[in-house]
């Protein structure tokens, strides 16, 4: 017994961070890491969020005069920007890093420094968006940014260079980001996890991360020759000189469609789980929810061109493109019955995080449906750039998205603070988030039928919108609201919160085997897994997850093969402030493109450089000699 | 307490580690952005009406044809060298490293020269844009790829790399064949296909 404490001792004080504000730039640690992601990620989802309040005070009565139409220009293109690229995508890589080591029995990811690296990108990036914000030259081109409106004939300013160069910074976080879960769930998971057995937010992880890797070249491309005939006078969208207006909407789209599975298909995982505990048994259709995942993976590449039907392309080619739209709710419904499977053969209990799941399944058929309407070329055609299309992708991108990374903090929480939240506030949030929802954008549908544009800055009165628009502008606030009481909730719970057992749900996972909060280790002993419901194994046929103990100094189990069995160990790399430096060099290196400063921009360059050869050096003193 | 069934791994299933799934991960994406840039020229050319443009001369198929014989050729060497490591010979990975990083760094050089002999700047219109950015990219991964073979020939003159341990080397040359193969559609489509 007293061997064992020792070793525990051993093992902590082997993954023990540096303390203080030296810690805070070295770590390494995934959960660290995870949960700063989805803080910072929070920051810009309140931004986002702020600047729509801005635009909703604006639109509630006709020719209204709270803003001018250039800073309505700015406001909608931030929204937009910083809600996708700041907040969406960050933040469910903030809780994949968070939660896939746990879910499949790891001490930390496959690249612990990679990973600190993406999040200091992230950082960077976003301190380079927002920066436009604060000198008041914020990007006014909207999100997608299209030409030739953003070439530097039509927008000579400084503004959409933020966007251009920003979007190609982040693109460098999230694009490491999916070799690190990719790399994770392929090597690490805990011995006897079989293909068969990764839980659904681990394999929605992967199809996730497999797309990033596929389509954000695309809108790196599309933003870099956007960027060089910006800065650099290159030709590539001028028209004139035998460039391409349209291959720009080609490259965004064919990343800005797989984009929405990239982020949904996270937001499936977490419904899924949170599903799976709350009916208190095992998920229906485990198999077809996999099958389901790939499925929409693959075809979200063939249906970009649905983005484009209003720019001429011949009739075939959108024919094939709107076909395609149709087929994605095949593998969307299959979800959907799995869903309704396992509750039905379950015993549901209603707590904060199963009604957010509840939430997001209404929300989503919803989106969905409308999703099946503007796949349809002739529908589209009359509602595209209407605020149909607006409610449609709001739906989807908010409501789908949104409901369960809410859900995803109820169920979560206790597990990265060790501490309960309120299921009552949260209850109350939800409510208050699910009318405010629907009251904000179910009217868009119907203003945008009334013929109302996106992206206008006023309307004149008497045409009919009036009262929609007042609505619509309430309900804004109602969800708003909503999204506080959360915020009270878990500054409420990190102040005075219930201390929170292992497992407070009765869950299925790993990661409700160990401590709350999560020890730095993760895992004493690393679990041998034997089953899809690992904490259920105990009762399906008595056998206990507790394994062999793990390494004793800084490393987690590689595993492989079909059976996945041990193979080898990884070494779990110490603390280094390395990544956060090289982050800093491509953040000076951005600077110095943006301003056109080839002094900066070799100073940046320079300091990444010595950060990553620096960091390439050290990785194979890190291996022990004895590794072989 | 009992003890992890350990697998016994040859030294080929000591690589596929998680640094080798990691490289093959990063050699994905980055040839999805040459297939997107690759993807944008011939877009770019099938709704113009003559390409290259009218004026401009396809580029001269003689001298590329040369230098592409030499990149391929540096794969060569480094094959020999990651085999000869392998069991053990570090003098011949030593070799093989700089004898490719030499061919690397000709194909490099004649290219900066052909930039300099062009008869159009990128500023021209898009053709010359497409043409330069692309071939441009390509070379700003080899000089990546030298510099990273610096690195790796600084690790073996200090003796770091032996039969098992060697990894360092097996990524490094996973990277440098990729870029030799990229530059294979690149010459197809910039420089051969162009003629027809």
């Amino acid at each position: 017994m007293t061997a064992v404490v020792a070793d525990h001792e051993r093992i902590e004080r082997a993954w023990r961070d540096r303390p203080g504000l030296l810690g805070f730039f070295t770590t390494v640690d995934h959960k660290r890491l995870g949960i700063r992601y989805i803080v910072t990620s929070f920051v810009f989802f309140f931004v986002a969020g702020l600047l729509a309040l801005v635009m909703r005070a604006q639109l509630a009565r006709p020719n209204g005069d709270v803003v001018s139409p250039d800073a309505y220009n700015q406001l909608f293109t931030m929204h937009g920007t910083l809600m996708i690229f700041l907040f969406n995508t960050p933040v469910l890589a903030g809780f994949g890093n968070y939660l896939v080591p746990l879910l499949i029995g790891a001490r930390d990811m496959a690249f612990p420094r990679l990973n600190a690296f993406s999040y200091w990108i992230f950082v960077g990036a976003g301190v380079f968006v927002s920066a436009s914000m604060v000198i008041g030259k914020a990007p006014d081109g909207g999100w997608f940014a299209y030409v030739p409106l953003t070439g530097k004939a039509a927008s000579p300013g400084i503004n959409l260079d933020f966007w251009g160069l920003g979007v190609i910074f982040v693109g460098i976080s999230t694009t490491v980001g999916a070799v690190n879960f990719l790399v994770t769930a392929f090597k690490l998971r805990a011995p006897g996890m079989t293909v068969n057995r990764i839980p659904i937010l681990v394999w929605s992880y992967v199809a996730m991360a497999f797309m990033i890797l596929f389509a954000v070249p695309a809108i790196t491309v599309s933003a870099a020759l956007l960027e060089a005939d910006r800065l650099f006078d290159t030709k590539f969208y001028v028209v004139e000189a035998g460039g391409n207006a349209l291959l720009y909407q080609h490259l965004f789209w064919f990343w800005g469609h797989p984009e929405v599975y990239i982020l949904f298909l996270p937001a499936v995982g977490m419904v899924t789980t949170i599903i799976t505990t709350f009916a208190r048994r095992p998920l229906a259709g485990y198999l077809w929810q996999v099958a389901a995942l790939i499925g929409i993976a693959f075809i979200s590449f063939g249906v970009w061109v649905h983005h484009m039907f209003a720019t001429g392309l011949p009739t075939t080619a959108m024919g094939f493109f709107s076909a395609a739209s149709f087929v994605i709710a095949i593998p969307s419904a299959v979800l959907y019955f799995s869903w309704i499977g396992t509750m039905w053969g379950g015993r549901v209990r209603f707590t904060a995080p199963m009604l957010f799941a509840l939430g997001f399944l209404l929300i989503f058929l919803i989106g969905g449906i409308t999703g099946v309407m503007v796949a349809s070329l002739p529908f589209d055609l009359q509602v595209t750039d209407s605020y149909f299309v607006v409610a449609h992708f709001h739906y989807v991108l908010n409501g789908a998205v949104v409901f369960p990374i809410f859900g995803a903090i109820y169920y979560w929480m206790p597990k990265m603070t060790g501490r309960l939240l309120s299921d009552r506030l949260g209850r109350w949030s939800f409510w208050t988030m699910l009318v405010g929802f629907n009251v904000t954008f179910g009217p868009m549908h119907v203003l945008g039928e009334l013929g109302m544009a996106r992206r206008i800055s006023t309307y004149g009165n008497g045409l009919g919108w009036d009262t929609l628009n007042m609505i619509v502008s309430l309900g804004s606030v109602v969800f708003a609201a909503g999204t506080l009481m959360t915020v009270v909730n878990v500054a409420g719970s990190l102040r005075h919160g219930n201390p929170a057992p292992a497992d407070p749900w009765g869950a299925d996972t790993l990661e409700w085997s160990i401590p709350s909060p999560a020890p730095e280790h993760n895992f004493t002993t690393i679990p041998v897994v034997g089953s899809r419901h690992p904490l259920w194994q105990l009762d399906e046929d008595g056998e206990a997850i507790d394994g062999p103990a793990g390494p004793g100094r800084r490393g987690t189990p590689i595993t492989g093969g079909l059976d996945t069995v041990h193979e080898d160990e990884l070494v779990v790399p110490q603390p280094t402030a390395l990544p956060a430096l090289a982050a800093l060099g491509v953040l000076v290196f951005f600077v110095g493109l943006l301003i056109s400063a080839t002094v900066v921009l070799v100073l940046g360059g320079v300091i990444g450089l010595a950060g990553l050869v620096t960091w390439g050096w050290r990785t194979d003193v890190d291996r022990p000699e004895v590794a072989t | 307490m009992s003890t992890v069934n350990t697998v016994v791994l040859g030294p080929q299933d000591r690589s596929r580690r998680t640094g080798w799934w990691g490289m093959v991960l990063l050699i994905v994406t980055e040839a999805m952005i040459f297939a997107a840039l690759l993807s944008a020229s011939f877009f770019v050319r099938a709704n113009s009406a003559s390409w290259p443009p009218a004026g401009i001369e396809p580029p001269d198929l003689g001298r590329i044809g040369v230098f592409t014989l030499v990149l391929l050729a540096s794969s060569v060497p480094l094959f020999w060298g990651e085999a000869a490591i392998r069991r053990g010979q570090v003098g011949r990975l030593r070799v093989g490293l700089a004898v490719s990083w030499l061919l690397g760094a000709v194909f490099v050089i004649n290219q900066v020269l052909e930039f300099h002999d062009l008869p159009f700047r990128a500023t021209d219109d898009a053709y010359a844009s497409l043409f330069i950015v692309i071939t441009g990219l390509h070379g700003l991964h080899l000089v990546v790829g030298l510099a990273m073979s610096v690195v790796v020939q600084l690790k073996a003159a200090l003796g770091w790399f032996d039969a098992r341990r060697h990894e360092t080397v097996t990524l490094f040359s996973m990277y440098w064949h990729f870029v030799d193969i990229v530059w294979l559609f690149v010459f197809a489509s910039l420089y051969v296909s162009v003629r027809w």
